[in-house]
């Protein structure tokens, strides 16, 4: 099928596709604007995960019969897809992770304890989630590297000149930024952030974890050296992830984590390990869960990127333009380049409290410091409520949530 | 017009987390503690003031949502004129009172809008956070400091 014969994107249609939006909160329609924290299942998911464990389930990679020979081949299948969502040159590229916390912590405990010398520097941003801050935080504090914080500008974009001047001194040999923020939405320019990591000398790294989910990701388009996703944002089930790495790279990697699966044999004198990337897949995977993610990879591309961005770029504009007619309603971050995330505050009313309004009339939003304190800090705030838009999120919602707003904004008066 | 939002949002919750009666430093205190939730940022601190043996005043700063704060200040009026040891009777019985949404206590009716958090699990630690804070400065307060830092 090509793009021309592909049926349009009818957000009707794949509601349907999701059992859970059926259900009812409080007696109303479950509005669900939480899916940058978690996005909800669809059918064919839940399906798979069920028939497997239904119809074809063993462990993986090491039984003789017919179960696991079988089982091996769906799990493993996870892989290929993974390898086409990336556009990676092969499945050998892609790390089968828990998480993509898993896979930066992988990244920062092999490669940075590998690889990079005491007195070398890391460069994160200011607008990462903990879970890419804080193992180079462990690394810093274990191994002797220096980690320096790429400002960004009061609209929540990298600061490029902030950015490269880190990079100057040639001492940095890693660079690890978030390609969409979690909290503003924000994309970041990922292709000038690699090629100036090149540039000076350092490897680039991507925090997919929101990026994956809204557009078409290249990663040798981008010619990053390493990228990180998870499932659960993606659709598919939660304890799932991935790490794509350049080959040369996962190749000279010691691994991380020991275990069964990822030696090739074991004596107590001595150890050797299996190649890349199994090197690093310590014990059981996720079976089911990654069975579960190939389902979802299918769903989300059988619809297509180009249209499940055009539809969250439709969403995200007019909650921008809804949400700037509300009186007392501030929008955090305004960045030229976002996703379907958008953060803000009300005057006289605290985050929290505007998130339980809202769910007592059945919108479901998160508040809080969003896992990226620092962040919030930079922005002078202690907390936002967050509304973030999936494939199934729709205009009324958006108009539902500003109405909510509105009557939330009056009843604080 | 909000009747699905006062279940919780009691008038009581609105007037004293927006306005509250006791949100301030005492002048004089002799027992003080603080509390934080980090999990949003929420932070209060409690200050005490005896006289005998009982808790003359309380007061507090704090910065955190209507929920926290109304907890706060009814704190304050709760335990005036208690004994330490009934002031952790009370605030033992609000940790209680969260969870169940049940008021057992007829005396403990001024924090009956607390009870309405029960059904709102995410919000409980709003409601507890000055109570834990409470607990705190008592444990440090007066004779028993020394005891707790030993």
């Amino acid at each position: 099928m090509n793009a021309l014969t592909k049926p349009a994107f009818d957000v009707a249609r794949i509601r349907q596709d999701f059992p859970i939006l059926g259900e009812k909160i409080r007696g109303k329609d479950l509005v669900f604007l939480d899916s940058a924290a978690s996005a909800q299942k669809p059918r064919v998911v839940i399906d798979a995960m069920v028939h497997a464990m239904e119809h074809q389930y063993a462990n993986v990679h090491r039984g003789l019969h017919w179960m696991s020979e079988r089982t091996t081949e769906a799990y493993e299948e996870v892989r290929d897809a993974l390898a086409t969502l990336l556009n990676a040159p092969d499945r050998s590229h892609i790390v089968i992770t828990h998480s993509s916390t898993e896979a930066i912590n992988l990244v920062a405990n092999s490669y940075g304890r590998g690889t990079l010398k005491p007195g070398q520097a890391v460069v994160i941003s200011a607008m990462e989630h903990h879970a890419n801050l804080v193992p180079w935080q462990m690394l810093r504090d274990a191994h002797g590297i220096e980690l320096r914080i790429a400002p960004i500008t009061d609209s929540g974009e990298l600061d490029m000149a902030g950015y490269e001047a880190l990079l100057q001194d040639r001492k940095v040999g890693l660079v690890s930024i978030t390609h969409m923020s979690n909290v503003l939405g924000t994309y970041t320019p990922a292709e000038r952030i690699v090629k100036l990591a090149h540039q000076y000398g350092a490897r680039a790294m991507l925090d997919g974890s929101q990026a994956v989910v809204h557009r078409a990701v290249d990663v040798q388009a981008l010619d990053v050296d390493f990228y990180a996703i998870t499932g659960h944002k993606l659709y598919g089930p939660t304890g799932i992830g991935a790490l794509y790495a350049k080959r040369e790279l996962l190749d000279a990697m010691p691994p991380w984590m020991g275990g069964g699966d990822m030696i090739r044999s074991v004596s107590f004198d001595v150890t050797t390990w299996n190649d890349a990337p199994y090197k690093f897949e310590a014990g059981t995977p996720a079976i089911l869960e990654g069975i579960g993610l190939k389902a979802a990879i299918d769903y989300v591309q059988g619809i297509g990127f180009e249209a499940i961005a055009a539809h969250e770029r439709q969403l995200t504009e007019h909650a921008l333009s809804r949400l700037a007619e509300i009186d007392g309603v501030t929008v955090i971050g305004h960045a030229q380049d976002r996703g379907g995330v958008v953060s803000f505050t009300l005057d006289g009313a605290h985050a929290h409290d505007v998130a339980t309004l809202l769910d007592r009339q059945g919108i479901a939003v998160r508040a809080g410091h969003h896992c990226a304190e620092p962040l919030m800090r930079r922005l002078g705030l202690d907390s936002t409520s967050r509304a973030s838009f999936g494939i199934y999120s729709t205009m009324e919602e958006v108009d539902a949530l500003a109405t909510a707003l509105i009557r939330i904004r009056e009843f604080f008066r | 017009m909000f009747e699905d939002l006062r279940t919780l949002y009691q008038d009581t919750i609105m007037q004293r987390g927006k306005s509250p009666k006791h949100g301030q430093r005492l002048a004089v205190f002799d027992a003080e503690a603080k509390g934080d939730n980090p999990m949003c940022g929420d932070r209060v601190h409690v200050f005490l003031r005896h006289e005998g043996d009982h808790v003359a005043e309380l007061g507090f700063e704090a910065r955190g949502c209507a929920i926290s704060i109304a907890s706060a200040d009814l704190m304050a009026e709760a335990v005036a004129g208690q004994s330490d040891a009934r002031a952790l009777e009370i605030a033992n019985s609000v940790f209680a009172m969260v969870r169940t949404g049940e008021v057992t206590d007829p005396s403990l009716d001024l924090l009956r809008p607390l009870a309405a958090v029960s059904e709102a699990k995410s919000r409980i630690k709003c409601a507890t956070l000055p109570w834990g804070a409470l607990q705190s400065a008592l444990a440090g307060s007066g004779a028993e400091k020394g005891s707790v830092e030993a």
